[in-house]
């Protein structure tokens, strides 16, 4: 991975009136790095994503793209953006090829490499068979596969992925998480924006988390972890009434507790040990869960709030 | 030249579409102006033409109606290209958004679509006056000229209406637009009798719309030498300049306004 910056933001801010979307962010992306945009519904990447694709203009701050300023040089930065939308915008009437052939001419691409390169993109999206339907008879998943095809017909520096997956099934997600990680093995540089922590794990070198429009903590995945959360996780739940009762006899042996609307997280680093002590000091609960602690729980320590509710 | 290329390759990217979905737009394109030509131009002409021993008209009512309908149908055209597409492109299926990801600005996406409207009404409307020569109601090659007009016609509408689709939030205003706006300059613009048959205040508004000045710039050019009460005593020029200057000012404003929209 070199250190050669393709983005760059210093108090990143959008305003639509007296409502602040980005509030005075900063962040750099390098060339090479899967970087991800972590965070719930309204936390602001879909505005971040629209000011560096250079659709939504700055409001204050500053930042550049390829070294250059989005409000001066909007076609040159496209020219080199693959973006794929939250919402599919596919041309519906068109078959999957037309797709791809109408979007490389929008990027000025002569016609006899677009036709070399719908080949490969179509076997890339696992499409061949798809060729000359139209995007009508697409399932969901072959619809995103499609857009990333597309967002590829430039052969893009940077690929821009606003909510890759929202809305798909889960098979149709692990698909396309498959091909997502081809693209970054090929050394693809992605920006992934996503409010599901299993896709920011398994997708990204490198992440912030974002809420409220500011970005509470910037770091890899594992050491946003250990920086916030312990090793484990210990989930009780309690029958109705007598939640929490006993839950003080608990006091020196988690590092933290968090009470949620159906259930108490416990947070230590050692989660066999937890178990005996709460059935030696019986905590009566009706169901215990173990686990790892994942970006979820880095979250909710970050903003006091869940992800997906 | 980055200008002229992206709005060539918005042109080919919709005659792709047009490819596509041309079927579903044959009877508007093949089968209106043959239902409009036989129940109005030759049911009703019929009648118009043998009149009460009096004859209003010093040409077949057929051949004057043609003419105005040419230009109506322009309007219609124009109009209908200008909304519902462009109501999709930003709302329904936002596949402007798509095309805006690319190098491809709104300048280029608002240009190529009204250049490509231009194409796509002269195949309409060519149609049109072919069909209009076989019935009889227009010679050939005044046909052929009263289509340039009658394309710039469709084109002055359907910038307007681009512009005017920008700005609306859904689709309420575009069937109240097609109402309140289209309908009654179908109806009063002179497409089916001379606007000197309204009362004066009729008259003096119907003068003033667009596609009165379209009707009367493709009639007149269509039926060369005509005089009241057949085409109003208006210079040509006034009737071009009036439809130029509707077009230049509402492609401006197609494009300042789906910037606002698009671009936030």
């Amino acid at each position: 991975m070199s250190n050669e910056s393709l983005v760059r933001a210093r108090g990143l801010t959008k305003r639509f009136g007296d409502f602040v979307a980005v509030d005075g962010i900063d962040f750099e992306i390098r060339r090479g790095e899967a970087f991800g945009f972590l965070g719930p519904n309204g936390a602001g990447k879909t505005s971040t994503m629209k000011m560096i694709t250079t659709v939504s203009p700055i409001t204050d701050g500053e930042m550049t793209v390829f070294g250059l300023e989005p409000a001066g040089d909007g076609p040159s930065i496209r020219s080199r953006l693959g973006v794929v939308p939250q919402e599919n915008n596919l041309d519906e009437e068109l078959t999957v090829a037309e797709n791809l052939y109408v979007y490389g001419r929008y990027h000025d691409i002569p016609k006899p490499t677009i036709r070399q390169r719908i080949d490969d993109l179509l076997n890339f999206a696992q499409l061949e068979e798809k060729r000359d339907s139209t995007v009508e008879s697409l399932s969901g998943g072959m619809k995103r596969r499609l857009i990333i095809a597309r967002a590829l017909i430039n052969e893009p520096d940077l690929v821009i992925l606003d909510e890759p997956t929202t809305g798909l099934d889960p098979q149709a997600r692990h698909v396309l998480w498959d091909r997502l990680y081809r693209l970054k093995q090929q050394g693809a540089t992605l920006i992934i924006t996503t409010h599901y922590m299993d896709e920011a794990e398994q997708l990204c070198d490198r992440l912030v988390v974002m809420d409220k429009g500011v970005i509470a903590d910037e770091g890899s995945p594992a050491e946003l972890i250990e920086r916030h959360s312990t090793r484990d996780v210990v989930e009780l739940r309690f029958a109705s009434g007598t939640d929490e009762a006993g839950l003080d006899r608990l006091d020196g042996a988690v590092e933290r507790m968090e009470p949620l609307a159906d259930r108490v997280l416990l947070y230590t680093n050692d989660a066999n040990a937890l178990v005996d002590i709460i059935h030696e000091r019986e905590i009566e609960h009706v169901q215990r869960l173990t686990r790892r602690s994942s970006l979820e729980d880095v979250f909710l320590h970050l903003t006091g709030r869940r992800l997906v509710d | 030249m980055g200008l002229a290329t992206n709005a060539v390759h918005v042109v080919e990217a919709n005659a792709i579409g047009y490819r596509r979905t041309w079927r579903g737009r044959v009877i508007s394109t093949f089968v209106n102006p043959v239902l409009f030509l036989a129940g109005l131009g030759v049911a009703l002409g019929s009648m118009v033409d043998a009149g009460s021993g009096q004859t209003s008209l010093p040409i077949p009512y057929i051949t004057f109606a043609a003419t105005g309908l040419l230009a109506a149908t322009a309007m219609q055209t124009g109009y209908g290209e200008g909304a519902w597409p462009i109501m999709a492109g930003i709302k329904w299926r936002k596949s402007f958004d798509a095309v805006l990801a690319t190098p491809v600005s709104v300048g280029d996406l608002v240009s190529g679509y009204l250049c490509w409207g231009a194409i796509h009404l002269a195949f309409t409307l060519g149609v049109y006056a072919a069909i209009a020569v076989l019935f009889g109601a227009m010679e050939a090659v005044p046909a052929l000229v009263a289509l340039v007009p009658a394309v710039l016609c469709g084109v002055a509408f359907q910038a307007a209406s681009v512009a005017f689709t920008a700005r609306l939030e859904d689709e309420t205003g575009l069937t109240n637009m097609m109402r309140f706006g289209i309908m009654p300059m179908f109806l009063f613009s002179g497409t089916f009798f001379p606007v000197s048959q309204l009362p004066d205040w009729m008259e003096r508004i119907a003068a003033l719309t667009p596609l009165f000045h379209g009707v009367e710039l493709a009639r007149k050019l269509a039926l060369p030498g005509s005089e009241p009460p057949v085409v109003s005593t208006i210079p040509l020029w006034v009737h071009a300049a009036y439809l130029i200057v509707m077009t230049g000012v509402a492609w401006l404003l197609a494009i300042r306004w789906l910037s606002t929209r698009l671009k936030s």
